[in-house]
């Protein structure tokens, strides 16, 4: 299965983090990025650049609304996350827990959506099913894999 | 690591223990390679380190319900681990300066772990010789596997059992014999020499595709797919690529489990029936982690010494993961690819599937040459593949008459059900010819 750690961070992480030493915070991150990857369960992540350089779509109205900069009622600003493979939630809580970060910071732990978990009775689940039928019923030339 | 069935009503001290219980497996999937590396070190046998570590695995279990689980949970089961072997000798009196000095290292460490408990300039090391000694060709086949989900992967007896549809008894039992043979034959706790290296590497390679396959190609069961025993096959070829970065092959079979793992959600229809590769929906292939394939293969290839068996494998999964349909794939490409796999690694299998890509590439007359002259080497009788490779390009060919009496040979040597009755109707929808 597997996890997304979003990392949140509130005004006071923010702060913490502007009065960190950058080297160190990124020689931090690469050793817990390192220790994911040798694990073998590290299968993406991304670190983003300041709330301020973003922009916010609003879909309340019809076009869109676009604002520019952080999104003003969030407490919490979402700079980045990991998605990794692991066989439990237990797992996935244990490599959480190891994410050097501080006071100020969270991160928010959310199973990714498989195949599985869509509802076999949606129009376009049922169309993928019917090809399938249709192509059972055709060729028998089975391409090596 | 399973919960015992206690009772109906689960008490607040059952719901602690079961609570230490997952946490415990969490970390030793996380730090089972890592402390049984260290502990192999410090102990010179590997079997004896396991012991020591399902020793301290217990130990944990009682403190950590208790207490809960302490913040470098690996460190702590590594002293408690490293305590009792301690005990063990003093105990045997067999306490001479070694020991006593290994016990005033671990006094210093004074079980206070530190986030750098294990020793970051060998720690490495010693897993990819963990990795090699699990993987020892005086172990059989099935211990080698057992070994190394175990000691390496961090999975208890129960879930090997559940991955191999084995009973737990069998595997708790290669396990006890796997460590007796491993200290019968003095396997050194060491990577092998350079004249081994290659055919040692390729058991270590071979021991992780195996358990990938368990669970792409299930050898029983009912299942058609089991991807969680391939994830974690996966896992474990990422992390064996990571211990030996200057290895194509480790590379190349991280990009083939990639590539084939890609597939996953299209390779069964609803009712249980296996999708050919030409019949999948190609919409549900999972297009990251193809990519992830590309990039571990590339990787590969830029180390600059070629490709071998699992290189020239996962380019011919490369090709079919970037087709955007079975006809537009690259045929030509693929033909090339196994006739240099069948250089390198030769096997009749592969000349099969060479003629099913030559007859995608150029046709079904050259294809039907290839199979005729496989069929006479006599190498695949009685393969079910081969008869029906034959019937669909003698079908191709107009040549109904035969085909239809390839299916049906190929219908009655298949051992699958599904497969026999796909067959059979393949070979009643084939029209007979005029004259």
């Amino acid at each position: 299965m597997k996890y997304m750690l979003i990392m949140r961070a509130n005004e006071q992480g923010i702060e913490a983090y502007q009065e960190m030493d950058l080297n160190e915070v990124i020689a931090a991150m690469g050793r817990y990025n390192e220790s994911l990857i040798k694990a073998g369960v590290l299968l993406a992540g991304e670190g983003l650049a300041d709330a301020t350089e973003g922009f916010v779509v609003d879909f309340d109205s019809t076009p869109p609304v676009v604002t520019d900069g952080p999104y003003a009622e969030a407490k919490e600003l979402f700079n980045g996350f990991w998605i990794i493979q692991v066989s439990s939630k237990e797992e996935a809580a244990e490599w959480a827990k190891r994410c050097p970060l501080g006071p100020g910071a969270r991160l928010e732990v959310r199973r990714v959506t498989e195949l599985e978990d869509f509802p076999q009775d949606n129009e376009w689940i049922r169309k993928e099913a019917e090809w399938r039928d249709e192509a059972e019923a055709g060729r028998l030339a089975r391409p090596a894999e | 690591m399973r919960a015992d069935a206690s009772g109906s009503v689960e008490s607040a001290s059952d719901a602690d223990a079961d609570q230490a219980r997952r946490a415990l497996a969490a970390v030793w999937r996380i730090e089972s390679a890592r402390i049984v590396a260290t502990l192999t070190r410090f102990t010179d046998d590997v079997g004896q380190a396991e012991d020591l570590a399902q020793e301290a695995m217990l130990e944990a279990l009682r403190q950590w319900t208790e207490e809960g689980v302490p913040n470098n949970a690996g460190a702590w089961l590594t002293t408690v681990a490293k305590r009792r072997a301690i005990d063990g000798w003093r105990r045997r009196e067999r306490l001479d300066e070694r020991y006593a000095a290994m016990a005033r290292d671990l006094e210093q460490q004074g079980g206070e772990a530190s986030r750098d408990f294990f020793d970051p300039d060998t720690i490495d090391d010693d897993v990819l010789r963990l990795v090699f000694v699990a993987c020892h060709p005086v172990l059989s086949r099935e211990a080698q596997i057992a070994l190394t989900l175990r000691i390496v992967g961090g999975l208890s007896s129960e879930e090997i059992a559940r991955a191999f549809l084995v009973p737990v008894a069998t595997v708790q039992q290669r396990i006890v014999r796997a460590k007796k043979t491993l200290a019968a034959a003095n396997v050194p706790f060491a990577v092998p020499e350079p004249q081994d290296y290659a055919e040692r590497l390729g058991s270590v390679l071979s021991v992780l595709y195996l358990i990938f396959n368990e669970g792409y190609l299930p050898a029983s069961g009912e299942e058609w797919v089991r991807p969680d025993v391939s994830a974690e096959a996966l896992r474990l070829a990422r992390m064996v690529a990571n211990l030996m970065p200057r290895e194509p092959e480790a590379w190349s079979l991280v990009a083939l489990m990639e590539f084939h793992a890609s597939r996953f959600a299209a390779r069964v229809a609803r009712d249980g029936t296996p999708i050919p590769l030409d019949e999948q929906d190609r919409s549900c292939w999972d297009r990251a982690q193809i990519e992830r394939g590309r990039i571990a293969l590339a990787r590969a290839d830029r180390i600059g010494r070629g490709r071998a068996s699992y290189g020239l494998q996962a380019a011919i999964a490369e090709c079919h993961a970037v087709a955007p349909t079975a006809a537009d794939t690259d045929w030509g490409r693929i033909v090339v690819l196994y006739e240099a796999l069948g250089r390198v690694a030769p096997s009749p299998v592969v000349e099969l599937n060479r003629a099913v890509a030559v007859a995608m590439a150029t046709g079904p007359a050259s294809a039907l040459r290839l199979v005729d002259e496989l069929e006479r080497s006599g190498r695949l009788a009685g393969y079910p593949g081969l008869r029906a490779v034959r019937g669909e390009l003698l079908a191709r060919l107009g040549r109904t008459q035969e085909a239809r009496g390839e299916l049906e040979t190929a219908a009655r040597l298949t051992g699958n059900t599904r497969e026999r009755a796909a067959l059979l109707a393949k070979a009643a929808a084939l029209r007979p010819t005029a004259g």
